[in-house]
């Protein structure tokens, strides 16, 4: 949580209604088999969103990093329970990861577009990279990360992709907003311009 | 720019150079895109990487990029009037336009790489993955209901229904030939009568029977039919010539 807990001192809690909910969201979260909004966790716990709140700075105070090999993450415009990153060697010996097991290069590009430029049609993701982007879209629908999100205005327009809260919780972004700006990567395009024509120069003189 | 793509020499009927050299000539307007034969520069490429003995990924797509926006310049140049947009940009826009889509896809390279070192240092995160078994939203609540009317609504479902009417079932049709028999016997003692006079006292389902016996007797030739307007009395008259075929009955 980023706001402060002073007013709460784990001495005097257990007990307290505060820490009764707490288990309460303890429950649901353990039951839960995809990220959970604050908004969701009120309404079934039967509480105010502030006190919800309030009870998951206890949870996530319980469950982090060194402390549990259950931990709790902001992930996904919700709170989920993860194992802890220390048992991650014993979990890949039981369990695989099959979202994201043998993404290509190709399918990385297309989710990056999707990403950033969602939604979007595979027409317009095919002008980006310059190939036909149909099977890798396919692909990326049938592992959950990209999901249909309408279609374009136009009469009979495209269908349209968006990323899915899944890849958001794959790629551990509490929202899109937190993926790199774009600004900030790479594509100078002021260069490859002038690199383009300082070549010309050069030939031509 | 690899190597590979900007180093590869052409030799075309229009041009003779390294690529670049040509795309730079195209895009400052030096050289006409309509001249340029695409297929022999893709041919070119493949000789090229061929003889190189390996596959440089990074070259490929290069070229292709290039290649399709070649393309698409030539053949925007071949249709002048479809055209018209790009014809319009001036040699250092077009530069713009090609830089900017290579930017445009360079940007989501980067993009695709920054995603793949996030999948690298994400990778010790194991959580729960499923279908949502969420449950179905509870129903809204009733206000309280008095149980005795639920009984009033139930006893009056249980009142046995109105018997049916079957009434309209009891019709009975008399037998065609009786009407045949007894026009018969009429035309024996009267050359001409009048339908409605002969049935005209019967029940509307006889009159209707007593109707077809008269167009089976106008069928087999026996009698002939007169009517002066719609709805007129019809005139039934016996033919001259007698005839003896019998002719079966048919039942209405």
């Amino acid at each position: 949580m980023d706001r402060p807990l002073r007013l709460i001192s784990t001495d005097t809690i257990v007990g307290t209604p505060i820490d009764a909910l707490a288990r309460t969201l303890e429950a649901l979260l353990v039951v839960a088999s995809q990220p959970l909004a604050v908004g969701e966790l009120a309404e079934a716990a039967a509480e105010e969103v502030e006190r919800v709140e309030t009870a998951l700075g206890l949870v996530s105070e319980r469950y982090r990093e060194g402390r549990s090999g259950i931990v709790l993450e902001r992930v996904a415009g919700g709170y989920a329970f993860r194992a802890s990153r220390e048992a991650a060697e014993a979990c890949g010996r039981l369990f695989e990861r099959p979202v994201e097991r043998g993404l290509t290069q190709a399918a990385l590009e297309t989710l990056a577009v999707v990403a950033y430029l969602g939604p979007v049609s595979r027409p317009e993701i095919a002008r980006i990279r310059g190939v036909a982007a149909d099977s890798t879209v396919a692909s990326l629908v049938e592992r959950g990360l990209v999901a249909e999100a309408g279609r374009e205005s136009a009469p009979g327009g495209a269908v349209r992709y968006r990323v899915t809260p899944l890849f958001e919780r794959v790629f551990a972004l509490d929202t899109l907003a937190e993926l790199p700006r774009l600004d900030d990567l790479g594509g100078e395009q002021e260069a490859i311009r002038e690199r383009l024509l300082a070549v010309a120069e050069a030939r031509a003189s | 720019m690899p190597s590979a793509v900007r180093e590869l020499e052409l030799d075309l009927d229009a041009f003779e150079g390294p690529f670049d050299l040509l795309l730079t000539l195209i895009l400052k307007d030096q050289l006409e895109p309509a001249e340029i034969d695409i297929a022999s520069i893709v041919v070119a490429f493949v000789e090229h990487l061929t003889a190189r003995d390996e596959l440089d990924l990074d070259a490929c797509g290069e070229f292709l990029v290039l290649i399709a926006a070649l393309l698409e310049i030539k053949a925007r140049h071949l249709f002048p009037e479809e055209g018209a947009e790009l014809d319009e940009l001036e040699p250092e826009e077009a530069a713009e336009e090609l830089a900017r889509r290579l930017a445009e896809y360079r940007r989501m390279k980067e993009a695709a790489v920054w995603l793949s070192e996030r999948l690298a240092t994400e990778r010790e995160r194991f959580f729960r993955l499923g279908p949502a078994p969420l449950a179905p939203q509870p129903e809204r609540r009733l206000a309280s209901q008095d149980p005795t009317l639920l009984a009033e609504a139930l006893r009056g479902l249980a009142v046995p229904p109105p018997k049916v009417s079957l009434s309209h079932m009891a019709l009975r049709f008399p037998p065609v030939a009786q009407f045949l028999e007894r026009f018969r016997a009429v035309l024996r003692r009267r050359r001409v009568f009048d339908f409605d006079g002969e049935v005209g006292g019967l029940p509307r389902i006889e009159q209707a029977v007593a109707f077809l016996a008269l167009l089976e007797l106008r069928k087999s030739g026996e009698v002939a039919l007169a009517q002066a307007s719609p709805f007129a009395p019809i005139r039934v008259s016996r033919t001259e010539t007698e005839r003896t075929s019998a002719w079966t009955v048919r039942s209405a």
